[in-house]
């Protein structure tokens, strides 16, 4: 083995300030795609578990076809693919304030919309039919039963499987590197190519992710005892 | 719109991407098929050895889970990808490096699996197997791992669906799969639209009828 360790160059130069920016600019990333994800992973979730089939046939294709197309080929797409599509002025303007960032925001969203859906969707699934029924009879419409019963328990439910999903997100937003978004698996490429030191700039990189997972897990982790549902068989404990 | 970039295109892109017969060393089926089987195979001693009583064996596999659960992909295929070289003074073609890559990292989640799957067995059954003699690797083999295996089916077909796409990102160190086919094609013809959809619909193709046929095989066996 010929290599000697230079630590240092994390904190010399110009290293630090980009690991902060790529860090932020992650943090960033996967908050706005995680908002969208939701929002459509919510509205595709709902859609797949009512009766009328227009709607539930378009949510179903939207899961099925967007969750089974690698990530990497949704990037691309959205960022090399749609853009010629739209008019002149929409382009230059798009790719004077930062497309890359809103492509790989809306490939993260819609892939991961798809995905949470499912999730949504076991939830949803996981209450009883009866539950519904009896919001019904009580007098409540169809919507009112969804936005005041099966949604709010069904979010209880979901805690732990959201949680992965959304650290998943998270650790997908890396794949934005490939469309040059400037996040941090990005920086500690840039930081590997202008000082040669490979080891510590992707162990770096490599911590600040493990730090940053491990921590929401633990978090999440405090919200699933807190809002966990009284009465239920304790989940993620060793079955059988 | 048109389409002629993919028939005058087929060729290159199903042949050299996603099979692996053409000038490159390459294929997404190629990388994907040993990628899975060789995860499968660590992942199961993960798994077992997350299970195991021995405090030595416990702690490794759990970090080992842990770390690499907690990290992106694109960041372990880099580290092979720049680090091994540097330290072993060797360079590792593309494709080995992406399946070493893929390897250990789909390890760790088929080792949750295996873990899951096997404390899905009773453990009534654990104990029926002891009072009639059976060593603890023979209870193993013969009366928990095909009853886990069966309780796994579900989570393996959804693993081997991710790993499926997940061999894409071996295209950032220039293996030549479907995805880096289609960029190769994309630069020559600039057709992003067309091609990328294309791609994406072969993709969708290859895990749709994966996930067909798992749940055919799920109906059989239950």
């Amino acid at each position: 083995m010929h290599y000697t360790f230079k630590w240092s160059v994390l904190w010399t130069g110009e290293s630090g300030r980009w690991l902060v920016q790529g860090l932020l600019t992650t943090l960033e990333l996967s908050a706005l795609a995680w908002v969208l994800a939701v929002a459509l992973g919510i509205l595709a979730g709902a859609l797949r578990t009512v009766r009328f089939s227009p709607l539930r046939w378009a949510a179903t294709s939207y899961v099925e076809f967007f969750r089974n197309v690698p990530l990497l080929v949704w990037m691309f797409f959205w960022y090399f693919g749609v853009p010629p599509l739209l008019p002149r002025a929409v382009q230059d303007w798009l790719f004077n304030h930062g497309a890359e960032f809103w492509a790989g925001m809306l490939a993260l969203g819609v892939y991961h919309g798809a995905r949470i859906s499912e999730v949504i969707r076991s939830g949803i699934l996981a209450i009883p039919r009866t539950q519904f029924e009896a919001a019904v009879a009580m007098g409540l419409t169809t919507f009112q039963a969804y936005r005041l019963i099966i949604i709010p328990v069904a979010l209880r439910l979901i805690v732990p499987p959201a949680t992965n999903e959304s650290l998943s997100l998270l650790k997908n937003s890396s794949v934005a590197l490939t469309i040059s978004v400037a996040e941090l698996t990005f920086q500690t490429r840039q930081i590997e190519t202008y000082t040669a030191k490979a080891i510590e700039a992707y162990t770096a990189g490599t911590l600040i992710y493990l730090v940053l997972c491990l921590s929401i897990a633990t978090i999440m982790g405090r919200v699933e005892r807190r809002f966990a549902i009284p009465g239920l068989i304790a989940r993620g404990g060793p079955a059988g | 719109m048109d389409f002629s970039v993919i028939t005058g295109n087929f060729k290159f892109l199903i042949l050299q991407g996603l099979i692996g017969i053409g000038p490159f060393i390459g294929g997404t089926i190629r990388l994907a098929i040993p990628a899975i089987l060789l995860g499968f195979v660590l992942g199961v001693f993960v798994g077992l050895a997350r299970l195991s009583g021995t405090r030595w064996v416990r702690i490794p596999a759990t970090c080992y889970v842990e770390f690499f659960r907690g990290v992106p992909l694109v960041m372990v295929i880099f580290w092979i990808w720049f680090i091994i070289p540097q330290l072993l003074g060797l360079l590792i073609p593309e494709y080995g490096v992406a399946l070493t890559a893929f390897v250990i990292f789909e390890a760790a989640y088929f080792g949750e699996i295996v873990r899951a799957g096997v404390q899905s067995v009773p453990r009534g059954q654990v104990e029926a197997a002891t009072a009639l003699g059976l060593t603890a690797t023979k209870t193993m083999a013969y009366v928990v791992l095909p009853q886990a295996l069966k309780n796994m089916v579900p989570s393996i077909v959804t693993q081997t669906i991710v790993l499926f796409k997940d061999t894409s990102l071996a295209s950032i160190i220039g293996y030549v799969d479907l995805t880096k086919a289609a960029q190769i094609v994309n630069n020559r013809e600039i057709k992003p639209f067309q091609i990328y959809i294309f791609i994406a619909v072969v993709y969708w193709l290859c895990t749709y009828s994966m996930s067909a046929f798992a749940r055919r095989l799920e109906r059989r066996t239950t």
